[in-house]
């Protein structure tokens, strides 16, 4: 008798149907774009022996090995394991973790977001939901990351505050504001916080120090590619410490987990039904 | 800030990045610590980008100036090597 094929299963196992009978493109688990490169070497292994030696970047920084045959699914989930590599996920539930380098390595950036990226994945990844759930963090404005694309998009943020006694009045920070925030009045630079968007460029470009600058995060909900494209709204313009960060992702997660619908992304309910009660969870959860 | 007068001079608004930076550690090699330079650099890049190296590398700007024709006066003291 055939064994009866749970796609499901190994769907949710990343293991993805292809279009050639018993093929299957198998989804890495991978955080934030970032792989040893043992890891690379021993992916590489895994193509050549069970695939047909090929790799797949995919647009969300994770890997496929596509053409693994389904007789090999145990022989390849424990080659990966002898590397501490497994396989990722796909279906309604917590997808890929992405996220830029950060701070660690990049100038701009104002957040860990590989260290955030870990924390969400350790936190959420394959948890399921009523449909799929995208995370990403980006560590400034400059957003290369696409946060607002992902039904939770998370950037870096600066909250600052002039310093009169460093400050030489060179006018650099009025100059470079792209939000109209600053002005400067009599010497003395004059920040309307109504406009300030907590880029950080005045701090970035003052060669004085003149500014107090306070890391945290901007997190947008609500964004998504695929059908039906729409960015994320920012709904929590600056959170200032991780514990509120998560506090507003756990509180996004459940409203979904128990809101949400089959097959229908988080903007799409929202739009469909109203954002009230989801801001107000959001709001609820960073006040408690 | 119009009390500090520059021991040393240059002019990189002939240049683009990153020669622009370049000419001003050159320049900044020719005087000891403590002694300030003045360097004429052009509105942008350049004046959102060499001060704030300068701060990075360990000198301290004592001013900037916007001279009103696209270029800025930057005074920077040498810092300790």
């Amino acid at each position: 008798m055939a064994q009866k094929v749970d796609y499901d299963a190994l769907k949710r196992g990343g293991f993805m149907r292809q279009r050639q009978r018993g093929r299957f493109s198998l989804r890495l688990h991978v955080v934030g774009g970032s792989l040893s490169s043992d890891d690379l070497v021993a992916i590489g292994e895994v193509a050549e022996r069970f695939g047909n030696g090929t790799v797949h970047l995919t647009s969300r920084q994770g890997v496929e090995i596509p053409f693994v045959r389904l007789e090999d699914v145990e022989a390849i989930r424990q080659a990966l394991g002898e590397h501490g590599l497994r396989p990722g996920v796909c279906g309604p539930r917590v997808r890929t973790v992405t996220a830029c380098q950060g701070n660690v390595v990049c100038p701009s950036a104002s957040i860990d977001c590989q260290d955030i990226a870990r924390k969400l994945d350790e936190r959420y990844y394959g948890v399921e939901l009523p449909h799929k759930f995208k995370f990403g963090v980006t560590g400034c404005r400059n957003n290369c990351l696409k946060a607002e694309e992902n039904d939770c998009g998370i950037k870096g943020a600066v909250a600052v505050e002039w310093q009169e006694d460093a400050c030489i009045s060179c006018g650099l920070c009025e100059r470079v504001c792209r939000d109209g925030a600053l002005a400067i009045e009599g010497g003395r630079v004059v920040v309307d916080y109504d406009r300030c968007t907590n880029c950080g460029r005045c701090a970035k470009v003052c060669p004085v120090g003149a500014w107090n600058e306070q890391a945290g995060y901007a997190v947008s909900f609500g964004g998504q590619y695929g059908n039906f494209p729409q960015v994320g709204r920012d709904l929590a313009p600056f959170v200032q410490s991780e514990e509120e960060l998560f506090a507003l992702t756990d509180a996004a997660i459940e409203w979904f987990r128990d809101n949400g619908k089959p097959g229908v992304r988080l903007g799409t309910l929202l739009d469909r039904e109203g954002w009230d009660d989801f801001e107000a969870t959001l709001k609820e959860a960073v006040h408690e | 800030m119009s009390e500090i007068v520059a021991d040393e001079r240059v002019d990189i608004t002939d240049v683009v990045c990153p020669v622009t930076f370049v000419k001003v550690k050159v320049a900044l090699e020719e005087i000891g610590q403590g002694q300030v330079l003045e360097v004429l650099l052009n509105d942008g890049e350049p004046v959102q980008n060499v001060p704030r190296s300068l701060r990075d590398e360990g000198h301290r700007v004592r001013g900037l100036s916007d001279n009103g024709d696209g270029t800025y006066t930057l005074l920077v003291e040498k810092g300790a090597d």
